[in-house]
């Protein structure tokens, strides 16, 4: 214990009605690889975020340790003077600066009357001879490609006197070849240099390939710290998954109707790189009065796939066939979606699903307003008595529907996200993440307005990252890796372990290759 | 307690803005030893800054759609006026012919700017500032320099001079002279009073909340006294200026457009989450591009009361009167994000304005004083705004507190 390199103990963080992190535990020995490993929402960013001081001392309880010191940081700052260097998901780059500059950036390399380039440009070729990238340090970030970006992320903490290196979900965006340069890498750092790191994956075989230990968080807990040179996958997957069902689900007996909706060879390219598939060939159907959902980890595609057909509000190039009750539809706005029947409540309520600064009924009325005005004037009285009904019906709390939805708790803001789409009449719902970030009863509540929505013959298309959640509330579940879908589960069929075996043998396929 | 809350601090921007409208009322009528509320005074003050409030409702509809301002409309008043003085003096047309093609130019070089801003979307303020310099520069093309004057009395009459008085008064040369004021101030008061009955009347009815009689009857009685007043005043010089029709009428449509239409509720949804909206199935691009479209109309309109005003087309015409729009704006309470504000707010901030303007020119004081002491205003409307609205406090508050705490601990 005494030669532990970090030790985060009793870590508690609460976010508005959520308890992200509950009481977790990590220890980290000098010179090793650990890995973090836990589904969608375990707490493993938050975790991080923690830990390099993105939430300041006095935002979380716990304490946590350095090299046998107790540490509070304000800021970023604070942890990477002691050599502790987070690289995000989402790399943090600047596009339109070069590879030294973005190198230095915020540690600029000065001498007398400003910016020293020679020394910033030698420096930075130094590091970047390190991380075996080859390339002119002032090349504009923008001209080199993703796998390189990592390296260039690398050698910036190199830069910084690296003691523990961080990395969310490092090879997320990486083709096999370069996914492989940087575990080697960080093997080499390892035997060369000594330098730990921490890794989010979730690649089972990267991390079986380069970890010492793996810590698994369920959540918002730790669970285990495990050797990985003594457990297998089966073993692992167990761990992220294996909580207890408890009856969170509000029973429902299902009544299915004919087919409602059917999406044929349904393939969407990425609206600015239009070279990227993200979704391929996938093809679906949902019945009226069945709850349908689709399982993948995040970035899999689901939100494009619901988005592209949603009146094609996301997307390039999109082809398919989509058939409401066997009709075929061509849907090019979110307008003409809405007319045809047809609702997308988005996994970002704040983001793009509310308008936070206008009240409950302006909110609940926004996307069908000639259900209550003639003419292209609203009639108030109509308006007023809608909202109320919603409110009532779905138990939005608060005082009336005047109230300015940015003052509502997460919970009360679904409900009003949801009641917004059950005002447009739709017969078709399409739910992203419906559930994210609101407390337990909320849950219920949500799941029970998803039961009667479909009693009265709607049919539901639900994406969600809680595996539990679709286990419990879905007639049918589809399984989406990397914009493909490769399964098609009926609830008898369906357990997380399946799902999760199904998910990590999909998208291990490609690296087969190296991996054995 | 959240309801009280909730409303109060959404209404607590407006009724802070009229309570300084009036105390600036209040301080220059005292600094100017009453010359501010005398009759010709208040008379010139509504001529003086009609066209501020025409600009600045159709810059609120701008601000609205998420913060975007116009920059041209100074310009597209000249331009407008230019091609009036062309129509009329050079060219001899008739008057209302010429006003509606003004009025059509207006539209169309409002669709110029939207169809840059809603479909090409390129930043409005590069557009519209782009729109300054072309059609500054197309003023001084038209009028190749020159000023234009005069104009026909038809057209004057349009926004010049007061209301026929077909009442008479008590003595034509002084004092109460113009019963016609009197009369269309005793109207509007009645009116007043009587919406204020019904709608207490219609809400009970329906079962919302409502306020106690004897509240509605005191408000009622207050907005009618103001309004009485102030047609008092008129009534003692030569009436009520045409121009308060024009101005009149654009602020009831404009208020009504932005609460109860259909349009208007989209205006609101765009600026305040142009996602959600879109993924509500509004328009975004087209109501960014109406808005536009609007904003210039409303510039014509400008530029025809401003140079009948002046009586000429002169291409220095509209020199600034975007920021005197803009700035109306966000005093009265719009959030430079966009998604709020009101029509009535922005009145009242184009009042504060006008009235800081006309006192301080009464007062003597310079040109200069008077740009910084307008600047001033500006910064503290919006900076009271800014404040009492963040949730999280200013970030360097936050530091400094949470490190005494640390020292404490």
């Amino acid at each position: 214990m005494a030669d532990a390199l970090l030790q985060m103990r009793g870590i508690t963080k609460l976010f508005p009605g959520v308890r992200a992190l509950d009481n977790v535990n990590l220890t980290v020995q000098e010179g090793e690889i650990h890995a973090i490993v836990g589904e969608n929402g375990a707490g493993k960013s938050t975790l991080m975020n923690v830990l390099s001081g993105i939430y300041p001392y006095g935002s979380y309880e716990g304490d946590i340790f350095f090299e046998g010191r107790e540490c509070r940081f304000q800021n970023i700052k604070d942890s990477e003077r002691l050599g502790i260097v987070i690289i995000h998901q989402e790399l943090a780059l600047v596009p339109y600066l070069s590879i030294g500059e973005n190198m230095f950036l915020g540690n600029e390399q000065t001498g007398f009357g400003g910016i020293n380039w020679d020394q910033t440009y030698e420096k930075a070729a130094e590091h970047m001879r390190e991380v075996g990238l080859k390339e002119d340090p002032r090349t504009l970030i923008k001209d080199i490609g993703v796998g390189k970006q990592q390296l260039v992320e690398i050698a910036k903490a190199l830069a910084k006197n690296v003691r523990l290196l961080i990395l969310d979900e490092p090879t997320s965006a990486l083709n096999d070849e370069d996914s492989l340069n940087l575990l080697n890498l960080l093997k080499q750092f390892r035997s060369e240099r000594g330098i730990t790191s921490i890794m989010i994956s979730h690649k089972l075989n990267e991390i079986a390939y380069v970890s010492d230990n793996i810590t698994i968080l369920r959540d918002g807990a730790t669970i285990e710290t495990l050797k990985t040179s003594e457990v297998t996958e089966a073993r692992i997957i167990k761990g992220m998954v294996g909580r207890e069902m408890v009856d969170r689900f509000p029973k429902r007996v299902p009544s299915i109707g004919g087919v409602a909706l059917e999406i044929e060879n349904w393939t969407v390219y990425h609206p600015l790189f239009t070279e990227r598939k993200v979704v391929d060939n996938v093809s679906l159907h949902v019945n009226a009065g069945e709850v349908v959902g689709i399982a993948g980890l995040i970035g899999a595609g689901r939100t494009e796939l619901c988005q592209s057909v949603f009146g094609r509000v996301y997307g390039a190039k999109i082809s398919g066939t989509l058939k409401k009750y066997g009709k075929p539809l061509e849907l090019l706005s979110a307008a003409d979606a809405i007319r045809e029947g047809f609702a997308y409540i988005t996994e970002d309520r704040k983001g793009d699903g509310l308008v936070l600064s206008n009240s409950i009924k302006h909110n609940v009325t926004l996307s069908r307003l000639e259900l209550v005005s003639q003419r292209g004037v609203i009639d108030a009285d109509l308006e007023q008595r809608a909202a109320e009904d919603y409110k009532e019906k779905l138990d939005i709390r608060a005082t009336d529907v005047e109230q300015q939805v940015g003052n509502l708790s997460g919970g009360n803001q679904q409900k009003v996200l949801v009641g917004k789409w059950m005002f447009s009449q739709p017969d078709i719902m399409m739910l992203d993440e419906p559930t994210r970030g609101i407390d337990v009863n909320a849950k219920y509540e949500i799941y029970s307005i998803i039961n009667r929505l479909v009693g009265e013959g709607k049919s539901i298309l639900m994406v969600s990252s809680e595996l539990p959640e679709l286990l419990g509330m879905c007639d049918r579940i589809y399984v989406m890796v990397e914009g493909r879908m490769v399964g098609e589960l009926t609830r008898e069929q369906a357990s997380q372990e399946v799902i999760m075996g199904m998910i990590i043998e999909a998208s291990k396929g490609a690296q087969t290759t190296w991996a054995s | 307690m959240g309801k009280l809350k909730g409303s109060f601090s959404k209404n607590i921007k407006q009724f802070v803005m009229l309570i300084a409208l009036v105390v600036i009322i209040v301080l220059f009528q005292a600094l100017t030893n009453g010359t501010l509320l005398k009759p010709m005074n208040v008379f010139n003050l509504i001529n003086q800054n009609a066209y501020v409030v025409v600009l600045a409702a159709g810059m609120l509809v701008c601000i609205l759609t998420g913060g975007n301002i116009d920059l041209s409309v100074g310009s597209v008043v000249a331009f407008v006026g230019a091609c009036a003085g062309t129509f009329m003096i050079t060219w001899e047309w008739d008057p209302y012919l010429s006003v509606l093609l003004c009025l059509l130019i207006g539209i169309l070089i409002g669709a110029w700017h939207g169809f840059w801003i809603a479909y090409v979307r390129i930043p409005a303020f590069i557009v519209t500032l782009s729109g300054q310099l072309i059609f500054r520069g197309l003023t001084l093309i038209v009028l190749k320099g020159l000023t234009l004057s005069p104009f026909p009395r038809a057209f004057m009459s349009l926004s010049t001079g007061a209301i026929g008085n077909f009442l008479g008064g008590l003595d034509p040369g002084s004092g109460l002279r113009n019963f016609t004021s009197l009369l269309i101030g005793l109207v509007l008061a009645a009116g007043v009073v009587a919406q204020q009955i019904k709608r207490r009347a219609d809400r009970k009815r329906k079962g919302y909340s409502y306020d106690s009689l004897p509240m509605t009857l005191l408000r009622a009685l207050v907005i009618a006294a103001a309004i009485l007043y102030f047609f008092w005043i008129l009534a003692n010089y030569i009436g009520t200026p045409i121009v308060l029709i024009t101005v009149g009428i654009v602020l009831v449509v404009y208020s009504y457009l932005t609460s109860k239409t259909v349009m208007g509720r989209h205006l609101y949804a765009v600026g305040g989450n142009e996602k959600a909206a879109r993924l509500s199935g509004v328009k975004t691009d087209k109501i960014k591009f109406l808005a536009y479209v609007n904003m210039s109309f409303l510039a014509a309109v400008a530029g025809l009361i401003f140079s009948a005003r002046l009586q000429s087309s002169s291409p220095q015409a509209g020199m600034g009167f975007e920021l005197d729009a803009i700035g109306a704006c966000f005093i009265g309470g719009a959030s430079a994000y966009g998604g709020i504000g009101t029509v009535g707010g922005t009145l009242i901030g184009a009042l504060i304005m006008g009235v800081l303007n006309n006192g301080m020119s009464i007062m003597g004081i310079s040109i200069d004083l008077q740009q910084v002491v307008k600047g001033l205003v500006l910064l503290a409307a919006v900076a009271f705004d800014v404040i009492s609205k963040q949730k999280i406090s200013l970030p360097f508050l936050t530091r400094l507190f949470r490190r005494r705490r640390q020292a404490e601990a």
